[in-house]
């Protein structure tokens, strides 16, 4: 991760990457990245946001879901890949199941009969396989358009890219079609979290920031990651009558813990 | 008094200490249920009165929720540096503020169906967290952890993880850069502002 990282920060430079003002050790690129979330965030109110929710609005629940299990299904022999890589090879075997029942019985994906028969949808990518073999997350990165990575998972999300059976799709002009409704469809999931977000947080950079990086961690352990170690313990218990040492931190510098 | 009589008593009064001590994982389950029946019968609530969503959420889920925790879990270390007054109000302000996000994943999510998760802890344990997961064909469900702690009056909530996102861990940078820039009132004087401005355009 050593060359990625180098990689990136050159690149960052580059673009001009300014001095944080609160200097969190998981952001360095704090300036520049700010800067493309500004971009995001007008790309978003322009057009993504306004076309998923003309989406959500107009097309009807149930092709809205076979839509999504199109897609899903289409994701399940990577994320099955990246089980057997991580060494779960029962998941992965699960994942190419899941992705041999919902071809055809459920009507190239269409209809997600696997679930019905037990078989969990999974979540993984080559991010979180990079994670489980060890590496750190890097700094913080916001990619343009994406949103939210770091260097281990922006890196990760290329070979996703790379792998994805939509680049596959001829002609060029379906493929591009499938590609916007995708996202299209997966902005549409997203718009009551979103709101929610913008309602909750003071900063939304910071807020989203902090819940991308603790909810990969918890992706990486698929759900049970440990607790983090805090840099300074605190006494046994506050004046609320909580242990404040067995709380989930996200502000452990990353490189304290292997994992993360 | 009789023999009879005594054990009766000792029966009524393990009963009522049973009563308040619901098990962590009865008291989620009991407590979701109840108000995602009450918001599925309440017509006002389903069109989006949002106030009317924030007294149900006051009257059923408030009291299980130990707010003044959660704002010491947030504040981090600057806790011990807030008065008593100013800790007073943080918890205020902040309780809002998770009130109605709370309303507002409420109001979106209630019509999802839930798996209650059987509780892994010992019966001796006082932290113990509760998991429910919410079920969304088509993707991966949704984990919900409640973090609880046994006190004096119960077990209550003092922090909620989504999707592996600890609320009250997210919190912590937020209200860090806040007092860093501005102090420990320029951070009540943010809370505010937000909770202000979400009432003027939440309704």
């Amino acid at each position: 991760m050593i060359g990625g990282r180098a990689l990136a920060a050159v690149a960052l430079l580059a673009l001009g990457g300014c001095a944080t003002a609160n200097g969190d050790p998981r952001d360095p690129f704090e300036g520049v990245n700010r800067g493309i979330y500004r971009f995001n965030d007008i790309f978003d109110r322009a057009l993504a946001k306004p076309v998923a929710t003309a989406y959500r609005d107009y097309v009807h629940q149930e092709i809205r879901d076979r839509v999504r299990n199109f897609f899903s299904n289409l994701a399940d022999p990577f994320i099955g890949v990246n089980n057997v890589l991580q060494g779960k090879l029962e998941d992965g075997v699960l994942d190419w199941a899941r992705f041999a029942f919902n071809s055809t019985i459920g009507l190239l994906g269409i209809h997600d009969v696997a679930t019905d028969m037990g078989y969990e949808k999974h979540n993984e990518d080559f991010g979180q396989t990079f994670g489980r073999w060890g590496a750190g997350p890097g700094p913080y990165l916001v990619l343009p358009i994406l949103g939210s990575s770091t260097v281990r998972d922006g890196l990760g999300t290329g070979l996703d890219f790379y792998a994805d059976p939509l680049g596959e799709f001829r002609p060029y002009r379906l493929q591009y079609a499938l590609w916007g409704l995708r996202f299209t469809q997966a902005r549409a999931d997203l718009l009551d979290a979103s709101r929610i977000l913008e309602e909750a947080a003071l900063d939304n950079y910071v807020f989203q920031r902090d819940a991308y990086l603790q909810r990969r961690r918890s992706l990486i352990y698929d759900g049970r990651p440990p607790r983090e170690p805090r840099q300074d313990e605190e006494p046994e218990k506050s004046g609320a009558g909580v242990n404040l040492a067995r709380a989930p931190d996200v502000d452990t510098i990353p490189g304290n813990d292997p994992h993360d | 008094m009789t023999k009879a009589g005594l054990g009766l008593v000792a029966a009524l009064v393990f009963a009522a200490a049973q009563a308040q001590e619901t098990p962590p994982d009865v008291l989620v389950k009991t407590v979701t249920l109840e108000v995602v029946e009450l918001i599925a019968k309440d017509k006002e609530i389903r069109s989006g009165n949002r106030n009317k969503l924030i007294g149900l959420i006051n009257e059923k889920v408030l009291p299980h929720f130990n707010f003044t925790a959660m704002t010491a879990l947030a504040m981090g270390q600057n806790w011990n540096k807030a008065t008593p007054e100013q800790k007073k109000r943080l918890t205020e302000e902040f309780k809002t503020l998770l009130v109605r996000t709370y309303a507002s994943a409420l109001a979106a999510y209630s019509e999802q169906k839930f798996d209650f998760r059987p509780l892994r802890a010992k019966p001796t344990d006082t932290d113990v967290t509760v998991n429910v997961r919410v079920l969304q064909p088509g993707t991966q469900p949704v984990p919900i952890d409640y973090s609880m702690e046994k006190t004096a009056s119960g077990w209550k909530v003092y922090d909620v993880m989504v999707g592996g996102v600890s609320l009250v861990a997210n919190y912590r940078t937020e209200f860090g850069n806040a007092v860093r820039e501005s102090g420990i009132d320029g951070l009540i004087k943010s809370l505010q502002a937000k909770n202000r401005t979400a009432e003027g355009s939440g309704k």
